[in-house]
């Protein structure tokens, strides 16, 4: 089987956000990045993938500046077998632009099956897949929490409301985009890190897959959320505190 | 034309209250934009939603009326919003940002070559044109979004504007839309439904959830029972998840469910970057903990300093008070 993980590397989770003076972005100085987490569950899902299907290999795609080789490798560390960078030449792309290029590797190297996060846990504008999907004239599932393999058709539960899951059956090829609880993913291990440094990263540049995609979107003016008013700590033992909470959300947020 | 086209999601016969948010929403923009609001609906036996649409609003409604979709399926839908979309020819086109919404609309953004805002939480008219704000970094900062086309697409957060009333006397005339479906990959074999009736999280108006300091699934249900008297969902955050005391779907925060509701009571949850990113969209949050340093108090409207073993039944009661006289 023919597999890609497509990964994006953005802030670490922990990052406190701070926007650039002129609202064109975030400041990304002392930043430390790493994989996105839905796609660490997309990177996890594809090697476990290989693992069952023998004379599978794994690609590790990502589009981004030079310092996402350093999330590249760590997916081969974990036990992606190649990997292709697109460089982003300084450039922002749109989703569709993103769509647009990573769907000209997809069909140019043959994929049968692609795995990715969600949504980037940067942008969030979880769109990508379902681009993608789109121009390929693909099936997609996307918020998928498991995946049962019967030969070439997938078996995929998709998360969606209260708790409720769709099942689908999947014909390959497929885009699947991976869901929290999906699968938890390994440590690289440090033979992996070893072997991760001697495996080939290919190099592409973004401005020739565009395939003349424009910009369909511009986003601007970042900002930081409005701050809330502090709130009150009601003082107290808890038999008059309580009846004061109650109270105040009825009358004064009027909530209840 | 400048009209606002809506998808009215439906469940069990009855139009989701998403729609008639879209439908809200939908008036107020078309009217800026000198246009009028419509609405489409996908599946079988849509007559009986055409009046519930038109009460709350809209002015058409484009019915694709098809044995095949009565299921979602993510290609078969796209085709029919796309056929919806070239026979309306609105300027504006809302779904909601439901798993069903977020999953559909990109894929009718790339087959129709238009803009797209994801998850929208604010809407309005600016030069004639959807200005869209979508949060970012999982909450932590916001965008406007722009669009290069002259369709614009948006998927709305559920709970981000109101609902509206319905107006009798008003009706929808009811416009057949006919769709070639060709062959549907991946169909849907089998519709698991959640263990509970609850609202989803992310649509739910109020919730309380529940942290680390729950300490076993078990004691989960002191949140329940107050769930269960002011009519909330419970979440959880990712420590309790992780720790085994609460299903991946409850999770709550930056790679669980970012949330939206009026009412949020975080129970011994100390507020980690990560939690308050996915929760600090409520209106209203309470905090219960029993550190006085915990970070949750920094966003709480109303905390509460004390063990939520005490707290939390005595707060069930003092509401129950209120609302069962």
């Amino acid at each position: 089987m023919k597999i890609a993980v497509l990964i994006k590397q953005v802030p670490d989770t922990e990052t406190k956000i701070r926007i650039k003076a002129d609202g064109s972005g975030i400041e990304t100085d002392g930043i430390k990045y790493i994989i996105s987490p839905y796609d660490e569950f997309a990177v996890e899902e594809a090697i476990r993938t290989k693992e069952k299907n023998a004379g599978s290999e794994v690609t590790v795609i990502s589009l981004g500046p030079d310092r996402c080789v350093e999330s590249i490798r760590t997916a081969l560390a974990m036990g992606c077998d190649k990997a292709v960078h697109v460089q982003d030449g300084g450039q922002d792309f749109d989703s569709f632009q993103t769509a647009t290029l990573l769907s000209q590797i997809i069909k140019n190297q043959g994929f049968e099956v692609v795995f990715t996060g969600k949504q980037a846990l940067d942008k969030d504008s979880g769109q990508v897949t379902q681009m993608i999907a789109e121009l390929l004239n693909w099936p997609q599932v996307t918020v998928v929490e498991k995946i049962e393999w019967q030969g070439n058709v997938a078996k995929v539960t998709r998360r969606v409301a209260g708790g409720a899951k769709e099942v689908y059956e999947v014909q390959l090829p497929a885009l699947l985009a991976a869901e929290t609880g999906l699968n938890t993913p390994r440590y690289a291990s440090l033979p992996g890190i070893m072997k991760a440094k001697s495996k080939p990263v290919e190099k592409l540049n973004a401005a020739d897959l565009l395939a003349g995609a424009t910009a369909k979107v511009t986003l601007s003016n970042y900002r930081l959320p409005p701050e809330k008013a502090p709130g009150r700590i009601l003082q107290g033992e808890l038999d008059k505190t309580i009846p004061e909470l109650v109270k105040l959300l009825r009358e004064e947020a009027k909530i209840i | 034309m400048s009209n606002v086209l809506i998808l009215a999601e439906h469940e069990n016969g009855r139009v989701k209250k998403s729609a008639h948010e879209l439908l809200n929403i939908g008036q107020k923009l078309a009217s800026q934009i000198g246009g009028q609001v419509e609405a489409m609906v996908i599946g079988q036996g849509l007559n009986d939603l055409i009046q519930d649409l038109g009460s709350f609003g809209a002015k058409k409604v484009y019915a694709v009326e098809n044995a095949q979709l009565t299921k979602y399926n993510t290609v078969g839908f796209a085709k029919a919003l796309a056929a919806s979309v070239e026979q309306a020819k609105p300027s504006i086109v809302l779904v909601s940002a439901s798993p069903l919404g977020k999953d559909l609309l990109p894929r009718v953004a790339a087959k129709l070559g238009s803009g797209l805002a994801n998850d929208v939480t604010d809407l309005k008219i600016n030069n004639g044109k959807l200005l869209a704000t979508r949060p970012v970094y999982s909450g932590k900062a916001l965008v406007d979004v722009t669009f290069n086309t002259d369709l614009q697409l948006a998927s709305v957060r559920p709970n981000s504007f109101g609902a509206g009333e319905p107006q009798s006397g008003q009706t929808a005339q009811m416009v057949p839309v006919a769709v070639d479906l060709g062959t549907l990959p991946a169909m849907m074999k089998e519709l698991v439904q959640g263990k509970s009736d609850r609202p989803d999280l992310t649509e739910a108006e109020m919730i309380v959830s529940g942290g680390r300091s729950l300490k076993s699934a078990d004691n989960f249900k002191i949140l329940f029972e107050l769930a269960d008297v002011i009519g909330a969902s419970v979440g959880a955050s990712r420590a309790a998840v992780d720790s085994g005391y609460a299903p991946h779907d409850m999770q709550v925060g930056q790679t669980g469910k970012v949330v939206n509701p009026k009412l949020y009571i975080a129970c011994g949850i100390s507020g980690a970057i990560q939690h308050l990113a996915g929760m600090r969209n409520s209106k209203v949050i309470v905090a219960i903990n029993k550190d006085p340093e915990a970070p949750i108090f920094t966003k709480a409207d109303y905390g509460i300093v004390a063990d939520l073993f005490q707290a939390v039944p005595l707060l069930t009661t003092e509401f129950k008070k209120l609302l069962q006289g």
